[in-house]
């Protein structure tokens, strides 16, 4: 550790200063020093004050300050930086310059002050919404700078109270617990005695587990009090950058000594401090150059598709308002020609008498043209639509439907101009762990020593959570969708059908809240509902635990205690042992920082030397068992007391006086003096202990039911763990009694049924790294003696670890017999979608072990490649191990995703999965989440060169072509070269061909990502249904993102949860971000955030496709509103006010409120019938076509508009605003007539603003008419509204004109609705006919069930019913699947072992394609026998199958889905390949149930006859 | 402990109709069926009053004449052709007789009309000074930049009116006489020049400049006429009501048209015994012909014309109104029909 600030500081230097200076010099590095020194020019007389003083101001200066300004304006600046922000828009430049044109004389249409209102407005609504945006950031950052912190005053000499903004660096800032950090902190002293802190770093990259954090070296000595005063170190550190994972600095004392900094002694700003009573810090970084905040580059401007194509059609209407300006312009040229040499009267000649040129004059008109018909580009069309995107916003925010209550959050639109974009997505990427998942792990089952112990009541446990959950959504959507019934109303009966049914739904809804409660309670644990603490236990296993506890605790006293035990009960006690303390849990009690108060029996770090080993190591029994004795006896007055065990020791006092002689002196220094210490201590405390009554002969305070976990005091505590599935596998312990109490980092102390707490010393932890996959704890057993490394990692890593078993004694083939089980029962796991992990057990000599020691010191030590040398001295330790069991976790998925997925599916969406998890878990989840079905092909991609994989590529290309066409499935097997191992069953050929899947592994993915293979990989790819990669980077997910966004033009959406996410919600379309579990990094750089997965079948299918079709009829209606003036020569018959306001103010208003509120289809409609979702993909609303139609439409119903009042008015003594004015009455009637027929719901607000707008209009007119005679040149309509009040041509014109103008559309809307009714309108009048109809499919669907599986209800219950029945069937069970050859580790191990790029590797993976293709070839034969079999066997009793059934349906798995991926066991890592389909879920599935369990039945005959029987 | 009894969380949005958007709504479904009844109801409806109006504006009697003088057409054509190619038209006078068979029913309202006069055009119809011709004497003295070139004139004097519309003033006058048995002596018919412009028009939009001492004409001193203008704009009428800027023939021609073709009122008769209309016999129209409008190739009209309640004779709005109805009935039957088939087929469906 010390090496790299060594190799930093140059030999020669005498004191830190000069260095200092040098540093500065080079810019790069940063030098901070305590605020609370004097100025350095007292500290040192060499320099004077005065220039001590400016160096400090230099040296402060450019450091930022801890005040958070996220504003983009200041007061002063805001209006010469909004404006020219909003110049940036083209439109607005435009709108301007027409404005400016208007003050010139020779071409001025419009008052020229008046030309330039609407353009004022719209800068000024903009400008207002900018000032609102900035001002709320301001309230916000206000709030968070004003946040309270303790820092150190130098006047007051103590800690005091300030605001977060006036911390600066230098400062020293004193944090308690649960505190958040301010800035970018350095840690210098906490309270816990081991100079450890825990901090949360959920709002920085997501990850709810805590982190440890370590004193700087050299400071974790000073446990007593921290005196910043004293501090005089400087520290240098590197400039501030954003990177969250690397911190590199070195502190240099006073004496010139340095010492390395690293990440592990930063505070971020952000975190929070969590299990520390106190901290102290110096600040390093603040305000913006803290990394959190570096991090966060804010909302990011994405443009809509929408938007793009709306963009081109206004330039469209450029186009045509220049066309039509150059047409009038040049009629206007020849009509002046033609009247001028005639000296018309109406010919006004130029001032000086001489007339106009008809070339100026075309010139002049054209301009005219141009301001007069600037109507034609709709200047509104970007204010209105951002007001209704702002509107949508709001409502999507708003929609309770997405709001999660239990972790109170809703979904945040973070972008506010892609709404619409929702409606258009064709592809979605989702990532899986968090977003599929909960990423909340469950213990589900576990094997040990080769048993199978199911959990069936776990199972149920969990199936009641998932119920529970399933009848929640029922509930609320019920609730929601039938406001008219009644809600309170239809909420009583819900909740009285609740009721009635008793203890279940008591349960359901108690369990519920509790859950939220917790999780309300207390969020910063990660790992805390009681679905993840309360498991049940198998009660089988309960009962060997309990007796292998007994016969511990008779044998304890004996030699080799462990050697009275059966090798099945030693390998239950080893196995039990190792999920507790193989881990790096943290013990706590809620609500409280970790408690100072420990029993320290010995304060020792892991062993450091080798003599520290072989003082350790001499015979020592009597402090284990010492202390053993003292802990049971401990918890024992602990239980009757009911108090602490502190309480209960008579020398209080001494233990503490020993505590404060032991706790200065740091480990490395005086290990001597403080280990004999101990060793009096130990002695002491045997004394002490010596008369109470030995506990262990009765095992009476035992006999008696344990406490359940969660009553007594021990239920108080709390795990928190790195990751869920420690947490997962220490809960399951403790369901067994085998309770985790406490850890430091030298010891772990368990508390064991019938034999009290059992402390071990802990000796080595390996931490779990991805290359090893598997972390170790070495420690020396309390019982024994003896040094134990227990191993937990992947069942791939794991399984070739083990000791080899010889096959010729009885005790190697029962060995082996073992691992084949459990193999057997891993891979039955991963069928079933948990998460696998082996623990294994290693007993080391005394000599194994010290010299494994030396080396394993030496690499600790080593100075280059440490950590290549450490990773060899793990794998040096973890070999030859025994194996002991293994577990199954589920990593549940999200409520509703399955259903999601299918809903989204059907709503036309690809699905593709980027995962960084490996390929098994991944197509497990897959399977689990109906991303693949069972009856699809599955292809595997797994290459190992850029060769293979384009070789791959094109044969896989070849198999689809050739497939696609005439449906006659080739078998490529064999032919294939390694790594891509084909298992083409015969796949059977159904009238509907199965549909492709494509499953790629990160390697693979980054060849098929080369430039010259991804045209063929995406070809592939466009093929298949859905697509998985996983093991892939989140470069990689960014590339696919992007290159499926570019190649094949769609709209992509991006979801995930995580930081490593964040490149990929980025390249998307439309980024969305889980707010939920792992905190605030996707969601900071995503554009919308939902708190899971399953709302974004609504966000999309509803609020996507709303947003997108009122856009898009906005926009539609705009470019048709703005189309509607038909130019006369130069002069406008209505007048300048009705011209420009006519867009603004008349007719704006109806419109918005239908872009915001329209409707085309009811919620429930498009959830129900997702295929709706299509015409947003294929931009049925809005196209090239629809524009020009609805521009043709606009020009047609102008011309009608334009024709009518000029015929009734032609030959009359009507004046140009007389008949201009009922022109524009007619147009604004014909605008909301035509809004009328495009709104599909009409609400009081519809109504309202449309009245509304007739009435301003009116009033408008009437008022402006009647207010000046000779105001607002050049026109004047004085008075000519009034008159045309009285005036019933006026009426009559004003009636038909919009009839005449709507009817053409009118007929041709009725005649396609009911002539050629588009999906959509069919689901209206579907929606209209029979909304009951509806209501029932979604009860269906809230239940958490794909409409084609209603047979899990029944089969459910019929296994609650023959559970009894159900030990029995498991052996059974057991027994055929031990009978599967294919299932050997290595054949299905393979790809993942080929990940790991070991060479070696080829020979065994040729062998076992070889070993497999055969196997393959005779499936056929398998299923013609199999066949006449099943049919005999038809009349085996159903009762029996039932339980079987239930054993493995996992909640949200149907019973029949999960069998037939059974047959997925064969074949598992390779290419899958299942042709399930036709499979009838009628009756048959009870009768093919009841052929499974037969003993000789191979495997692949099953999965034959799966494939081909039916 | 119902879901509902729990607490509710900080951000749980509120559950109202409006932000749930969830408001009542009528949801039309546009279709043959809602359409049938709407195209046979609008286009009934449609039907009957066009029906009406085209009755009614049957009823409407119209009498023209047009004295442009082309091509020897009327007597008026010797004032065409003397005018033709002169600056100001010398003085010329014809008249125009026609008789009438029976009663043409009253009121009836003299308009006269031209054809082919562009008085929308741009550069004509802002030439003009709203403020000049509500009377601000500022304004009189400097009239609005608009009014050029006929805002100054050659000696630099002010034009009052100013503008090209002003100078454009329509000069034809038309007297009426009646000849009650056949041979006998024609009397005069009272035409009644006042009231026809709009009454704001004539009242608060046009003012005359304050009276100095008592006159108008020293009011206008130091004005000139527009260069089209014989006379002053003062002595536009020996009637002090009707002269200056609030002559009521100026303020209808001030208020510019619409289109190329219009007609503007000239007078109403409605005094003594022609208030119910003009009687069966003979009459003659005498114009002072000084308009030049054949150089432009428009036309001048004279039009007697009743008038109903709808306004004067427009025979278009009741045939549109008929047209648009029948549309309307004849798209209602192709619904009918695509109603019909469209039904049968939906019940297919649901069986």
């Amino acid at each position: 550790m010390e090496q790299e600030p060594a190799a930093a500081e140059e030999p020669g230097s005498p004191g830190a200063r000069r260095r200092r200076r040098r540093r500065r010099r080079e810019g790069r590095t940063r030098t901070v020093r305590s605020n609370l020194l004097p100025p350095p020019g007292a500290e040192d007389p060499g320099t004077s004050v005065a220039k001590g003083a400016r160096r400090r101001c230099a040296g402060t200066q450019h450091l930022a300050d801890n005040r958070l300004k996220t504003t983009k304006y200041t007061l002063l600046s805001f209006l010469p930086k909004n404006l020219f922000e909003q110049f940036h828009r083209l439109a607005n430049v435009y709108f301007v310059f027409i404005a400016l044109l208007n003050f010139v004389p020779a071409v001025n249409a419009f008052q020229p002050g008046l030309a330039l209102a609407p353009v004022l407005f719209i800068l000024a609504v903009t400008a207002f919404k900018d000032l609102w945006e900035d001002y709320s950031r301001h309230r916000s950052d206000h709030e968070i700078n004003h946040l309270g912190c303790l820092v150190f005053s130098r006047e007051e000499k103590q800690y005091v109270h300030r605001h977060w903004k006036e911390v600066r660096v230098g400062d020293f800032v004193r944090l308690r617990c649960n505190e958040i950090i301010p800035a970018d902190i350095l840690l210098l002293s906490s309270s816990d005695p081991d100079g450890l802190c825990h901090i949360e770093t959920a709002n920085l990259d997501g990850e709810t587990n805590l982190k440890r954090r370590q004193v700087v070296r050299g400071f974790s000595e000073l446990v007593s009090e921290f005196n910043p005063l004293t501090f005089t170190s400087v520290i240098e550190c590197e400039k501030p950058n954003n990177d969250l994972t690397r911190f590199r600095g070195c502190i240099v004392h006073d004496s010139g000594k340095k010492a390395g900094l690293y990440k592990e002694n930063l505070l971020l700003r952000g975190c929070t401090v969590r299990n520390t009573e106190a901290v102290v810090g110096i600040v390093i970084y603040a305000g913006h150059e803290t990394k959190a905040l570096l991090n966060n580059s804010g909302p990011r401007y994405k443009r809509s598709q929408l938007e793009r194509q709306m963009n081109c059609d206004v330039l469209w209407c450029v186009l045509l308002l220049v066309c039509m300006s150059l047409f009038s312009a040049v009629g206007h040229g020849l009509w002046v020609q033609r009247y001028q040499e005639k000296k018309s009267l109406f010919d006004v000649p130029e001032s000086d008498g001489t007339s106009l040129s008809p070339i100026t004059a075309a010139v002049y008109s054209f301009l005219t043209m141009i301001i007069v018909l600037q109507v034609l580009i709709p200047i509104s069309l970007y204010v209105s639509i951002e007001i209704v995107k702002v509107c949508q916003v709001h409502f999507i925010n708003q929609d309770i439907e997405l709001y999660d209550e239990e972790t109170d959050s809703q979904l945040q639109c973070r972008a506010l101009n892609i709404t619409e974009d929702l409606g258009q997505i064709q592809y979605i990427f989702s990532d899986k762990t968090g977003t599929l998942t909960e990423n909340k792990m469950v213990f589900r089952r576990c094997t040990v020593s080769g048993v199978e112990y199911s959990h069936d009541a776990n199972a149920r446990r969990l199936a009641r959570y998932q119920e529970a959950d399933s009848e929640e959504e029922e509930v609320v959507p019920r609730g929601g969708s039938l406001p008219q019934r009644g809600s309170s109303g239809s909420h009583q009966s819900v909740r009285i059908v609740h009721r009635s049914q008793s203890t279940r739904s008591h349960r359901r809804t108690g369990s519920r809240a509790e859950a939220k409660l917790a999780s309300m309670l207390s969020k910063h644990t990660a790992f805390s509902s009681p679905m993840e603490k309360d498991i049940t236990p198998d009660p089988k296993l309960l009962e060997k635990v309990s007796e292998c506890g007994r016969c511990l605790a008779f044998a304890r006293h004996q030699e080799h205690p462990l050697a009275h035990l059966s090798p099945e009960l030693s390998d239950i006690f080893d196995f039990f042992i190792a999920l507790t303390i193989c881990n790096t849990v943290v013990v706590t009690s809620p609500d409280q920082p970790r408690q100072k108060v420990r029993v320290r029996f010995e304060l020792k770090s892991p062993v450091k030397t080798i003599e520290d080993f072989l003082r350790r190591f001499t015979p020592s029994r009597l402090t284990s068992s010492c202390s053993s004795v003292g802990s049971v006896a401990a918890t024992k007055s602990a239980h009757k007391a009911g108090s602490s065990f502190l309480s209960t020791l008579p020398n209080d006092g001494a233990l503490l006086g020993l505590e404060e002689r032991l706790g200065p002196p740091a480990p490395a220094l005086a290990s001597n003096g403080y280990s004999s210490g101990a060793r009096g201590w130990a002695a002491e405390c045997a004394a002490a202990r010596e008369p109470q009554p030995e506990p262990e002969p009765e095992p009476e305070p035992h006999s008696e039911p344990q406490p359940q976990p969660g009553s007594g005091p021990e239920g108080e505590l709390r795990y928190e763990a790195e990751s869920p599935d420690e947490a997962a596998l220490v809960y399951a312990a403790r369901a067994y009694n085998c309770t985790l109490v406490d850890r430091l980092h030298d010891q772990v102390s368990v508390e064991l049924p019938h034999l009290g707490r059992l402390t071990f010393e802990l000796l080595h932890t390996l931490g779990f790294d991805s290359i090893r996959k598997r972390m170790s704890v070495v420690i020396r057993h309390p019982l024994t003696d003896e040094i134990n490394v227990y191993t937990k990692g992947a069942d791939s890593v794991v399984m070739d670890l083990l000791l080899p078993c010889s096959a010729d004694d009885a005790r190697g083939r029962h060995q082996k017999k073992i691992r084949s089980k459990t193999q057997n029962y891993l891979n039955l796991y991963a069928v079933e979608g948990l998460r696998t992990l082996c623990i294994a057990k290693r007993v080391l000599s005394k000599e194994e072990y010290a010299c494994w020691l030396q080396s394993h010191l030496e690499a600790e030590s080593a100075l280059d490649n440490r950590e290549e040398l450490l990773f060899q001295s793990a794998m040096r330790l973890e070999t030859n191990l025994h194996l002991l069991g293994a577990t199954g976790i589920e990593d549940r998925l999200q409520d509703g995703v399955p259903e999601t997925i299918a809903k989204l599916r059907q709503a036309g969406l690809q699905i593709w999965v980027l995962t960084g998890d490996k390929q098994e878990t991944a197509i497990n989840i897959a399977y689990a989440c109906k991303l693949l079905d069972h009856n699809e092909e599955v292809i595997t991609l797994n290459a190992e060169s850029q060769e293979v994989c384009a070789a791959l590529l094109d044969q896989c290309l070849h198999y689809v072509q050739s497939r696609s066409p005439h449906r006659a499935p080739k078998k490529t097997a064999g032919s294939l070269s390694m790594g891509f191992s084909p298992v083409y069953p015969p796949s059977t050929v159904t009238t509907a061909g199965p549909s492709l899947s494509l499953v790629i592994d990160g390697r693979s993915l980054a060849y098929a990502l080369e430039k010259n293979l991804e045209d063929k990989f995406l070809f592939l790819a466009k093929q298949c249904r859905s697509v998985l990669c996983c093991r892939s980077t989140p470069l990689q997910k960014s590339m696919v993102v992007k290159l499926v966004r570019s190649k094949l033009k769609a709209m992509t959406l991006a979801i995930g949860d995580g930081a490593n996410d964040v490149s990929m919600i980025q390249v998307a379309d439309v980024g969305v971000g889980i707010s939920g579990q792992e905190g605030m990094q996707a969601v900071m750089a995503s554009d919308f955030a939902v708190p899971r997965f399953r709302y974004l079948e609504r966000l999309l299918i509803v609020h996507g496709h709303w947003c997108y079709s009122r856009l898009a009829n906005m926009v539609l209606y705009f470019f048709y509103k703005n189309t509607f003036y038909c130019g006369f020569s130069a002069s406008a018959m209505i007048d300048q006010w009705y011209l420009i306001f006519f867009n603004l103010l008349f007719s704006s208003l109806p419109q918005l409120v239908t872009g915001v509120l329209d409707k085309d289809v009811p919620a429930d409609v498009l959830l129900t019938e997702p295929q709706l979702y299509t015409s947003g993909q294929n931009r049925e609303e809005y196209r090239p076509r629809t524009f020009w139609l609805n521009m043709a439409d606009a020009a047609f119903q102008s011309l009608v508009c334009f024709f009518i009042p000029y015929l009734a008015y032609y030959d009359s003594d009507a004046d140009v605003f007389t008949w201009g004015t009922p022109i524009t009455a007619i147009a604004l009637f014909t605008f909301l007539l035509h809004l009328g027929i495009e709104t599909k719901t009409w609400t009081w607000l519809n109504w309202t603003a449309c009245g509304f707008s007739i009435l301003l209009f009116f009033t408008v007119a009437l008022i402006y008419n009647a207010s000046c005679a000779t105001c607002y040149p050049p026109s004047n309509p004085y008075w000519t509204m009034q008159t045309l009040m009285g005036d019933p041509v006026f009426y009559l014109t004003c009636f038909m004109a919009p009839v005449a103008a709507l009817l053409p559309r009118l007929f041709c809307k009725a005649l396609q609705g009911s002539l050629f009714p588009t999906q959509l309108q069919l689901a209206r009048q579907l929606a209209k006919r029979s909304p009951e109809k509806l209501s029932a499919p979604k009860g269906t669907f809230a239940q958490g069930h794909v409409p084609g599986e209603p047979r899990t209800e029944p089969s459910e219950q019929r296994s609650l019913r023959a559970s009894g029945s159900f030990s029995q069937d498991c052996g059974s069970q057991a027994s055929w699947h031990a009978q599967q050859p294919a299932c050997s580790p290595e054949a299905s191990g393979e790809p993942s072992v080929v990940d790991m790029g070991v060479p070696l590797r080829e020979d065994t993976l040729l062998e076992g394609l070889s070993g497999q293709t055969p196997g393959a070839s005779s499936r056929g034969q398998v299923v013609l026998e199999g066949c006449p079999g099943y049919s005999r066997r038809k009349p085996t009793s159903t009762s029996r199958a039932a339980p079987l059934s239930s054993i493995f349906s996992l909640p949200s798995f149907s019973s029949l889905s999960w069998i037939s991926s059974l047959s997925l066991v064969s074949g598992l890592g390779s290419v899958l390949q299942f042709s399930r389909s036709g499979l009838q879920m009628g009756k048959r599935d009870g009768e093919f149930l009841a052929s499974r369990p037969q003993p000789d039945q191979d495997l692949r005959g099953l999965s034959g006859q799966t494939t081909d029987c039916f | 402990m119902t879901w509902s009894a729990t607490a509710r969380g900080a951000h749980q949005p509120d559950n109202t109709a409006f932000t749930q958007q969830r408001l009542p709504a009528w949801q039309p479904l546009l279709s043959a069926s809602i359409a049938l009844p709407l195209f046979f109801c609008a286009g009934l409806a449609f039907i009957g009053l066009g029906l009406g109006l085209y009755y009614s504006s049957n009823g409407i009697k119209e009498l023209e004449y047009d004295y442009t003088g082309d091509l020897g057409t009327s007597n008026c054509s010797v004032c065409a052709a003397a005018g033709q190619g002169r600056a100001p038209p010398p003085r010329c006078s014809c008249a125009w007789y026609f008789s009438l068979p029976e009663l043409f029913q009253g009121p009836v309202y003299l308009y006269y009309e031209l054809t082919n006069f562009y008085q929308n055009y741009r550069r004509y119809g802002v030439s003009r000074d709203d403020e000049q011709l509500s009377g601000l004497p500022s304004a009189l003295r400097h009239p609005a930049n608009e009014c050029a070139p006929y805002q100054l004139s050659a000696a630099g004097l002010p034009i009052a009116p100013c503008g090209a519309i002003a100078n454009s003033l329509f000069n034809d006058s038309f007297s009426l006489w009646h000849q009650r048995r056949a041979g006998g002596p024609y009397v005069e018919v009272p035409l009644d020049r006042t009231g026809i412009a709009w009454w704001t028009d004539y009242h608060v939009k046009f003012r005359n400049p304050p009276l100095v001492n008592g006159s108008l004409a020293l009011a206008f001193q130091g004005t000139a006429p527009p260069p089209n203008w014989h006379r002053p704009v003062y002595e536009l009428s020996t009637d002090p009501n009707n002269t200056g800027f609030i002559n009521q023939d100026f303020v209808v021609w001030m208020r510019t048209a619409a289109l190329p073709t219009f007609r503007k009122l000239y007078a109403r008769i409605r005094q003594g015994n022609y208030s119910a209309g003009l009687p069966r016999g003979a009459y003659r129209v005498n114009i002072t012909y000084n308009y030049p409008v054949r150089a432009f190739g428009g036309h001048k009209r004279i039009i007697f014309s009743s008038i109903s309640w709808m306004g004067g004779k427009n025979p278009f709005l009741g045939i549109a109104y008929l047209v648009v109805g029948s549309l309307c009935i004849l798209m209602g039957f192709v619904m009918l029909v695509v109603y019909i088939r469209y039904q049968d087929q939906n019940d297919e469906d649901e069986e």
